[in-house]
Order: structure tokens, then sequence, then C-alpha cells
């Protein structure tokens, strides 16, 4: 465990930065934190989450993919990837952390989405724990601990105090090359981490069950007949989709830059009609179907596939940000029976 | 990072040939610009076609696994990415990636089996490959029956290759129907599904069934009422595709994407799958 005063943070950064370009938490003119490149006067946002996920930095919103030079009837594809430089999340919150999980199971399986890889290869990710979650958290749903995220690097802020603890080589490797941390034991860290804990025990979301979801619960959940009330107001708009850390569905598209034609990734979401629409049909009709897939998605067909882990972090992203106030935690309520009550 | 295979960079393929089968549905000889095929695949799998500028769509590659020298791809006008192919010329190229998706179990489940393939209208294009894969083998399985129907004789695909070939073979039984009386078709009239419960098969069949949505309901009624059991008859699945590779997030079905775990599924596999498909 290593620690600096929190009037030093930025000095640290500052070396960090040295060894690989840092992005952080900072606090626009808006009021909303995002993360930015670290520079000499940026500070660190005390805000409790980003407003987007930092998925961003592995799975950004739009990326181009290749592109095709046509001549006649001669197509001449051009790869266009290029080396990355490693780079630094600091300040992702354990949620997040997750959601690179998440993520990871799904686009580094066979066949690797190399696009993804070296993204997430060069990327050293620095968590923080949580000093004052909010109420639309509920991250503890699924076994995250907002008091000890995981990471590369886990960082601890007190009044006094940042911090500091490796847990891979590429944390430790990172942390070796800032002078200024010192020593130190772990008693501050472990009182603060009993502080969280108190906290997010008493968080109204603090009991929200998973118990009814999962693996094998397809065919029952399906056919719920909940899904039409829940689903009622639910405008497609899919803002859910894009705030939320683990969405991982992308379109293909091109545009013609008029030299040649760029292919390009975008997120996408299920939430649209079009998302599945095919000249031979839909199988989604109705925005019912759409709805009910994201939450099946998350709730059931992903741990189905992912060892029991299901594909929310419990972020609050869309608890905050749906203009209906329709979320999961509405829908687990909902279809979770008795254990949410 | 050029090195590092990407499943998303596809290769140059290059129109070779182009037969005009039905008044809609065109068949594709593709190679690589080397004049070879673009790469192995098993009977049932598909490939993502596109031209550059309009789109990529996934399609059955309907040529046989032991054809070494190219792939085929029959292909119904009916969107922007087929619409722009069907007035494309020999010479052409195009990209293509894959294979993808689970084949038929043709070395397994099917062994030995006395197989039944039923198809309506394009819905012969993903069997064809099986066909002729099975033909070509055909001491490694017992005797084939196949039904096919479409609109009219002249929306029967492959219709020369059926006729000249298929219907010689002495393992093969061909039975074609079309919808409505035509002058020049002495055959069979009537829809698919009422021809197969006519034709009345034993049920010691592994039955391959594709076509529209409704035929394939139909028909599975019709075979249930036969005897049949589910667990005896495979299809395959159309969904939107845009990797191909299970990470795209738009062709599940449940838990099962189409793209990796599909096409190709047993009903009784489907019947453990919500009815989204």
């Amino acid at each position: 465990m290593r620690k600096c005063l929190v009037e030093d943070i930025n000095s640290v950064l500052a070396q960090i930065n040295k060894a690989a370009k840092v992005y952080l938490p900072v606090d626009g003119t808006d009021g909303k934190a995002r993360f930015e490149e670290w520079a000499e006067g940026k500070e660190w946002s005390n805000a409790l989450n980003t407003e987007r996920s930092a998925k961003d930095f592995f799975f950004p919103q739009t990326e181009n993919l290749m592109e095709f030079k046509t001549e006649g009837k001669n197509i001449e594809i051009i790869d266009i990837r290029s080396d990355k430089d490693d780079f630094v999340i600091f300040g992702v919150r354990g949620c997040d952390v997750r959601s690179f999980d998440i993520l990871d199971r799904v686009f580094l399986v066979e066949p690797i989405d190399s696009f993804y890889k070296a993204r997430r290869e060069h990327g050293i990710i620095i968590s923080v724990a949580c000093g004052r979650p909010s109420e639309t958290c509920f991250c503890g749903a699924f076994g995250i601990d907002a008091s000890n995220p995981a990471g590369d690097v886990t960082v601890w802020r007190t009044k006094e105090a940042v911090y500091w603890q490796s847990n891979t080589d590429k944390g430790e490797e990172l942390l070796k090359k800032v002078e200024g941390l010192t020593d130190c034991d772990e008693a501050a860290v472990e009182e603060e981490k009993a502080k969280i804990k108190k906290i997010m025990d008493k968080l109204p979301l603090a009991n929200l069950s998973t118990e009814d979801f999962g693996a094998g619960k397809t065919m029952e959940l399906f056919d719920s007949d909940k899904w039409k009330d829940l689903s009622e107001s639910c405008l497609g708009c899919g803002t859910c989709t894009f705030v939320c850390p683990t969405c991982q569905c992308y379109d293909i598209k091109e545009f013609n830059a008029g030299k040649g034609v760029v292919r390009f990734r975008c997120w996408d979401s299920c939430m649209y009609s079009d998302f599945t629409q095919m000249s031979a049909g839909q199988p989604r009709l109705s925005q019912l179907e759409r709805f009910r897939q994201r939450f099946m998605h998350k709730l059931v067909y992903y741990p189905e596939r992912n060892d029991g882990i299901y594909g929310c972090v419990g972020c609050g992203r869309c608890l905050a940000k749906c203009p209906i106030s329709m979320n999961i935690v509405k829908v687990m309520k909902s279809l979770g029976g008795k254990d949410n009550e | 990072m050029s090195n590092v295979s990407e499943t998303l960079i596809p290769k140059i393929g290059v129109i070779t040939d182009v037969r005009i089968d039905t008044p809609d549905i065109k068949t594709f000889r593709v190679v690589t610009p080397d004049g070879v095929k673009p790469f192995d695949h098993r009977p049932g799998q598909c490939a993502m076609l596109s031209v550059p500028g309009v789109g990529e769509a996934m399609f059955s590659i309907t040529s046989s696994p032991t054809n070494t020298e190219f792939m085929e791809f029959s292909i119904k006008k009916c969107g922007c990415v087929t619409d722009w192919l069907h007035q494309a010329e020999v010479g052409q190229q195009i990209t293509i990636r894959g294979p993808y998706g689970t084949p038929f179990p043709v070395d397994d489940e099917f062994a030995g089996k006395n197989l039944l393939f039923i198809a309506g209208g394009v819905g012969l294009a993903p069997l064809r490959s099986v066909i002729n894969y099975c033909r070509h083998y055909s001491d490694r399985y017992g005797k084939i029956d196949i039904v096919y129907g479409s609109r009219s004789k002249n929306d029967l695909l492959d219709y020369k290759e059926i006729v000249d070939e298929w219907t010689k073979d002495a393992n093969v039984d061909v039975h074609l129907t079309i919808d409505n009386p035509q002058e020049g078709w002495d055959g069979h009239v009537g829809f698919v599904p009422n021809y197969v419960k006519e034709l009345g098969f034993d049920t010691d069949k592994t039955v391959i069934l594709c076509g529209p949505p409704i035929m394939i309901k139909f028909t599975l009624d019709g075979l249930c009422d036969l005897g049949f059991e589910k667990s005896q008859i495979y299809t395959t699945l159309e969904m939107r595709m845009k990797c191909g590779v299970g990470k795209c997030g738009r062709c599940n079905v449940g838990s099962k994407y189409i793209c990796k775990d599909g096409p190709v599924f047993r009903f009784d596999e489907l019947d453990e799958l919500p009815d989204e498909y």
C-alpha cells in the first residue's frame, strides 16, 4: 500500500502521464463529469460517476474498421489498424471496471476482436473506491464491492490522503515509476472500506435480488405477462443502451469519404426497430419485444452464456437517464416475484 | 497489427459467372482474384458478401464443400445489397468473409440415415450445399428424397441441375411441385406441406426443412402428423446479422446467436428457445 497527500494528486498524475497518457473524470462547464485527457490544471472530479461510462476507451462509439478503394470492377481493401500506445484510465468506479470483464467475454472470445483487444491490452485501469455511493447505485446486487474495486491499481481517497494499491504486474510497474508515493499500512484503507460498506448496506437498492434471474429462466420470464405494462411507455429512444457500460451491440456501416469508402462500426441499440429488420421480415415487431430483449439479455441470456455473470453492473446510469423513468431495477422488481417485493 | 487476423476484414472475391435461375434469383459464382475458392466450408455454413459503399449481408453458401474450385451463392433480389448484386456483371469484385455458423451434422447425425430434404422457394439455396454433399458421398447415406416446391416452374431454383443430375441418381428421388397449374408442367401441383402429406414418408428418415416461415410451420405440423419426431427434423434460420461471429448482438434467439450457434437447428432445440424468429 502506498499513499500521497490529496494536494499532491496532480503531481502524481503528472508523473503517471509521463509513462502513459492519463484520462481522468473532470467536471465540465455543464457540471457533468466526463473522462478527459489529463493536463496541468485539470482537476479530478468529485462526482460519483461520469455521465458516460468508460466503455468508450475500449469500445468507442464509432470506430473506423477498414477502407476500400474501388476502380471499375476492382476493389482494394486497406487495413487501417495501427499500433496503439499505452494509456491509463484513472478514477474508474467498481461498476465500470466490472463492465470491462463483461465486454471481454464478448470481444475476447474466439474469434477475438482485434480492434477491441488492441485497446484493452494497452489500457491500464486505476479504479477508485466509492466514498459516497448514491441511492441509484446497486452494484452490490451483482457482487461488485464498491469499497474495493478491481483494476490494475485501486485507489482510495480520504479527506487527507489518496491510497494506492497495485493489483497486477501492470499496475505495480506503473506505480514503481511514480516518485512521491510513500509506503503505508492498510489501517486507513480498512477504515475507509468499512465506512463505504456501511453506506452500501443502507442504500435503498441494497437488497435488490437477482435470485429469480439467470441461466435457465428464459421460457418462464420471456412469457411473463408483465412485459406489456413494463414496456408500454418505452419511447424506444435507446438512451439506456448508450449510457450503459455493458451494452455492446454494434452496427457496421459505410460512408463514402470522397477518395474511397470507409467501413466503420458504431454503437447500436436493440431498442430500435431497424435493429433486427430484414428484407425477409422482422422478428421483433413491437417495442414490447425490443424492450424484453434488452432486459432478457442482461438478466438471462448473458448469464446463460457466461457462467452466471449478469450483464448489468448496477451503475445506475439508466435510472438517472431514462426519460420515462423505466429501468432495470423496476424490471427486476416487477419480474422478480417475492424476492424483490 | 496487420499480421493479426481480424474476422471483420474480408477478402476480395470475383464474380466469374452469373446464372439467372428465376425471375428474382440469380446464382453467383465467386473465386478469389487468384482464381481459387475463397475458403473451405461445411454444408449449411454462410458467408458475408459485401459491395463497398452499398453494404454487407449474410448469405448461405449454396455450392457443396466438395466443389473445390469455386463458391456459389443463390441470391434473391430483395434489398440494397441484393439489388446491387443483381445488376453486377462477370468480373465484378465484391468482398467475402466467412465461413460462419454451425453446419448440418452431415458426418455424424446424418451418417447412414435416409434423408428427406424439403424446400420451398429460395429455401433450396442453403439445402443445395447439403444435397450435393450427400450425393457426392452417396455411400455414406441411405435413400435421399427431395421435395421441392415453388410458385411456378420458372421459380424453381437450380431446375436444370435438378433435372439433369439429381433425378438421374439411383438413390435420389425428386418430388417437384408448383403452387398453380401451368402450361408445360405435367408434374405435381399444390403446396409443399400438402404434398409432403400426400407422399406420406416413412418416419425412419432424417428431415432437412427450409423455406418461408409459413411453409415451414405447416410442413412441420404435417411431418408431426405423419409420426416424425421434432428431434429428426433440422432447419436453418435467417436473422439480420452484422458481424457473423456472435458479437454485434442482433441475431439472437434467447441465448443463442444464429450466426454462431446456428443457423442450423433441430426443431426440438428450437422448442427450448423463445418463439422470436
